[in-house]
């Protein structure tokens, strides 16, 4: 007889909220995310770790949430595109990403942002070449790319005199 | 008053007859001289905020109460009968609520015919055999695995060339050419062209075949509530969508609602319903749930259509002082196991010159492969690139530049008609383009820059396509009381930024801020009419009706306002949202008048008017590239691309911008990078993943300067736009082939310009050392 696989409890950290969820222990944590929590920001582009459109932040990195399991991420700080927007106002990566018009279709869009907002956290004053190669694993069909850099030029420059 | 006409149409580069209804479009067509506060002004998009937030909700993120997911079965055969399917080892999984096969299934007729929605005979591998609905996408998965199919498999082609051989397996009753003959084109007399000439010119292309990777791959959510069916699909035609599925569950139009808000990416790809579509309606209907089938990157590889392969010839001859006197364009395209239309690679050889004889044959084949689809320009990227290969061979040979070769057959007039074109900045676009590149100083260039080892070299390519739209399109403008509108159309946004040009269009005709103004589309139930967004047609097809639905209420709002206002309706004007008396210089609020007319509403209508009969709409441009090319590696780096086009008025440039910059690095994954690879003895595709078919990433970006001829046409529509969308990937791998046949001095026939042609082409004796 065929049996469903077993589920267990997974606590998660996700944007700043406790969560618990009943899941196999094959769970992305993009499918928990996007299936079991309804964040359906991070987008699904491959589920194999080549475009990189379910790029999240895991304790402040940015890693591909179609890679990591769900059960790895217990205890661990997860951010995703949801959290980045408070009280209604936009984080300025989203506000520069609107400014240099850095999106097209806009399905690679939180991601190319998670990527770039984890490169602004650690670095202040990137260059041009530190923006490329933080946004190298984040794929954009539509090729906004010279716009994503520009984006990432004009929010970094906006966070630094103060948001 | 509506007026049945028959007009000339354009789609994708096909031209036909159709009839169609003109509706009182009597609006005088914005001239160049027009003044504009919004229109012609870059504006970021005003759905930017959703998409930037998460917020957007795309196919893939629909997601209901009690939903069921789908996963397809796919023959790992080529070509094969299927004798035998047993699905019930699957059935016994917990968690699976339904598996449909071709022994439970409605036989719907898919293809125009030429096959099933599940058909015993397999034509590619990766084509349907089941279907599993399951709780979750991996239960289905798992439940695949329990499936037991028993194929007889068949002998397979995937060879063009050897499909058309009369012992080639055979993929339909009919044969492997696609409609039983090629198309063919002629004017003129080419072998008398050929005898004329003084020197004639002859080469043999070959063009890869490019997957879409959209980055949301195909898919469609259905519920059905009660008999009305609700499908959610990630498509650039919500009408065609509902069509499909209308027909092929045999329901009236009006009982299926067809959605889409935000699509990733269709490039042509997503021009109608799929199989998941079919199923995903079949299958909520059989278990009462919602039912969400989405295909996966290498499904979407495999199946959801690609640009064809070709094998192209093309001889020119030209006289000494460079007059084309003939050209012969021959295309034989790949186009996988179903196709109903061949994409127009011989297009840029019958319109882009003033030349007297033109013979043209192009066929399409069937093979054992993934179905084509359209892919943004389909042909005309791929003919162009052979045209303008050899255009560079003959001024070579007559010892002409180029440029100057291209400007001595400028066509005036659209040469397969004789008609007049609506305008043409061609010229402008080749006299800014040659500028910005330092045309006239890239030998210098070259000699300053290049190395032993490394090469610079520069090239061009230009570009005619079509674009102009066309009826029927619709748009309604709602005013709402507290004076905000809304826009109201039935066309699809698909991150081109169309909705923010809607926009736009009505601001300025309403003299509204921008920001009161908000444009509703991608629903077949409440949006009106409007076509597909593919052929560079959205805006050229629905802006012009809502410029007409927004004049109409602008009409009937000073109408309205001139006598609740008490002002002679020849002395008001609407101005920044505001009714202005011209004479007292006062100043009222629009949604003042509504104090006292509480809840009226003022409702604008407009429909799309006809194409003009007498002239010939195409959008032209042209492109420089600057290469860098490794003489020792074999790899081409592209240092610049400068683009210049001209498609009619610019309603929005930083849209615009983003338009020319995402067609130029589409077009250089073209050109250096992207290709599917096939065995050709097991008929099977060896990268249907993005870690093997490379697109471009951000590391390859060259620097891009793009402009545009901002030139309104004043006959095309009462916007004096063309499309945009498609015409930036046309000329993009014509001018980097160009550029590296510049810097090699010698010619590659193939894309992509990979590292390993690059070798093979400088070094032809190391090839045949690794062939032997």
């Amino acid at each position: 007889m065929l049996k469903a696989s077993a589920k267990s409890l997974v606590q998660l950290q996700v944007n700043g909220q406790a969560q618990e969820i009943s899941i196999e222990p094959r769970r992305t944590l993009l499918d928990a995310l996007r299936v079991d929590l309804g964040l359906t920001g991070t987008k699904k582009g491959c589920d194999e770790g080549t475009c990189g459109a379910c790029t999240v932040l895991k304790e402040g990195k940015p890693v591909y949430s179609c890679l990591t399991l769900a059960i790895e991420c217990e205890h661990s700080r997860i951010e995703t595109i949801e959290n980045l927007a408070k009280d209604g106002k936009m984080h300025p990566v989203q506000f520069a990403f609107i400014e240099q018009d850095a999106l097209q279709c806009g399905f690679c869009t939180p991601g190319q942002i998670m990527s770039i907002k984890a490169l602004l956290d650690q670095n202040p004053k990137p260059t041009e070449s530190d923006i490329k190669r933080a946004v190298t694993g984040n794929l954009c069909r539509c090729g906004a790319y010279p716009n994503i850099v520009k984006a990432a030029l004009s929010a970094a420059e906006r966070l630094r005199r103060g948001g | 008053m509506p007026k049945v006409v028959t007009q000339q149409v354009e789609f994708e580069g096909h031209f036909f007859e159709q009839t169609v209804v003109i509706e009182g479009d009597d609006i005088t067509p914005w001239g160049p001289e027009k003044e504009f506060s919004v229109v012609g002004q870059p504006h970021t998009r005003i759905d930017g905020s959703e998409r930037v937030t998460g917020g957007a909700k795309f196919t893939h993120d629909i997601h209901l109460p009690g939903m069921l997911y789908g996963k397809f079965l796919r023959s790992p055969h080529p070509h094969a009968q299927i004798k035998k399917i047993s699905t019930s080892r699957a059935e016994k999984l917990p968690g699976v609520r339904a598996i449909f096969t071709y022994e439970n299934s409605p036989e719907i007729p898919w293809r125009m015919g030429l096959t099933k929605l599940f058909d015993k005979r397999i034509r590619y591998a990766g084509e349907e055999v089941a279907c599993v609905i399951a709780d979750d996408e991996s239960i289905c998965l798992d439940a695949l695995d329990l499936i037991e199919v028993e194929y007889e498999k068949l002998p397979s082609v995937v060879d063009a060339e050897l499909a058309l051989e009369n012992n080639a397996p055979k993929l339909h009753e009919a044969g492997n050419l696609v409609t039983g003959k090629p198309e063919t084109y002629a004017r003129g007399d080419v072998e008398k062209g050929f005898k004329e000439a003084d020197v004639v010119v002859e080469g043999t292309f070959r063009t890869q075949v490019a997957l879409h990777n959209c980055m949301e791959t195909h898919g469609s959510a259905a519920v059905w509530e009660g008999d009305n069916l609700k499908i959610w699909d990630s498509t650039q035609h919500i009408f065609g969508v509902r069509d499909m599925v209308a027909t092929a569950l045999g329901l009236p139009k009006h009982k299926v609602r067809v959605i889409k808000q935000y699509m990733g990416g269709g490039f042509g790809s997503k021009n109608g319903a799929g199989k998941y579509t079919i199923l995903a309606a079949l299958a909520a209907k059989k278990t009462g749930r919602p039912v969400k089938i989405l295909l996966d990157r290498r499904e979407e590889n495999l199946l959801a259509g690609n640009r064809p392969s070709t094998l192209q010839i093309v001889k020119i001859g030209a006289t000494r002082d460079g007059k084309l006197t003939a050209i012969y364009h021959k295309c034989i395209a790949n186009e996988g196991a179903y196709a109903a239309w061949v994409a127009g690679s011989t297009g840029p050889s019958t319109r882009m010159y003033a030349c007297p004889n033109v013979k043209a044959e192009n066929f399409g084949v069937f093979t054992n492969l993934g179905p084509v689809a359209a892919f943004r320009a389909p042909g005309y990227v791929e003919g162009t690139f052979a045209l303008e290969a050899m255009m560079d061979e003959v001024a070579a040979k007559l010892g002409i530049d180029p440029l100057e070769l291209r400007l001595r057959n400028y066509a005036e007039v659209d040469p397969t008609s004789g008609k007049s074109f609506t305008t043409k900045g061609l010229r402008k676009a080749y006299e800014i383009g040659s500028e910005m590149i330092g045309w006239e100083r890239r030998s210098q260039i070259k000699k300053q820059n290049s190395t032993a080892t490394k090469k610079i070299g520069f090239g061009m390519g230009s570009q005619i396509w079509g674009g102009s739209g066309g009826p029927p399109a619709y748009s309604v403008v709602k005013i709402n009381n507290d004076g905000t509108a809304v826009v109201l159309t039935g066309t699809q946004e698909i991150g081109t930024g169309a909705k923010t040009a809607m926009a736009q269009i009505a601001a300025e005709v309403l003299a509204f801020p921008i920001e009161s103004i908000s444009v509703e589309l991608g629903d077949t139930q409440i949006g009106l009419y409007s076509p597909l967004s593919a052929g560079s047609m959205t805006l050229a097809s629905v802006g012009p009706a809502v410029r007409g639905a927004a004049e109409d209420a602008k009409k009937q709002l000073l109408d309205v306002g001139s006598q609740v206002l008490n002002i002679p309706i020849e002395d008001l004007v609407i101005e920044n949202g505001d009714f202005l008396n011209k004479k007292s210089g006062e100043r009222t609020p629009v949604k003042k008048i509504y104090e006292k007319l509480q809840n009226y509403m003022i409702v604008g209508r407009g429909a799309r008017g006809p194409n003009p009969a007498d002239k010939v709409v195409n959008t032209f441009g042209a492109q420089f590239a600057q290469v860098e090319v490794d003489i020792e590696t074999g790899k081409v780096t592209l240092q610049k691309i400068v683009a210049v086009h001209e498609s009619g008025r610019v309603i929005n440039p930083l849209a615009t911008r983003s338009q020319l910059e995402g067609g130029i690095i589409q077009g250089l994954g073209f050109a250096l990078c992207e290709q599917r690879f096939v065995d050709p003895h097991l008929g099977l595709v060896l990268n249907a993943s993005l870690e093997t078919y490379k697109i471009p990433t951000m590391m390859d970006i060259p620097a891009i300067e793009a402009e545009m001829v901002n030139m309104p046409d004043p006959d095309v529509n009462n916007l004096g736009v063309k499309g945009i969308g498609e015409p930036p990937i046309i000329p993009t791998p014509a001018a980097i082939a160009n550029a590296v046949a510049d810097a090699l001095g010698k010619r590659i026939y193939e894309l992509p310009l990979s590292a390993d042609r690059v070798l093979n082409t400088l070094y032809p004796s190391s090839q045949n050392e690794r062939s032997s």
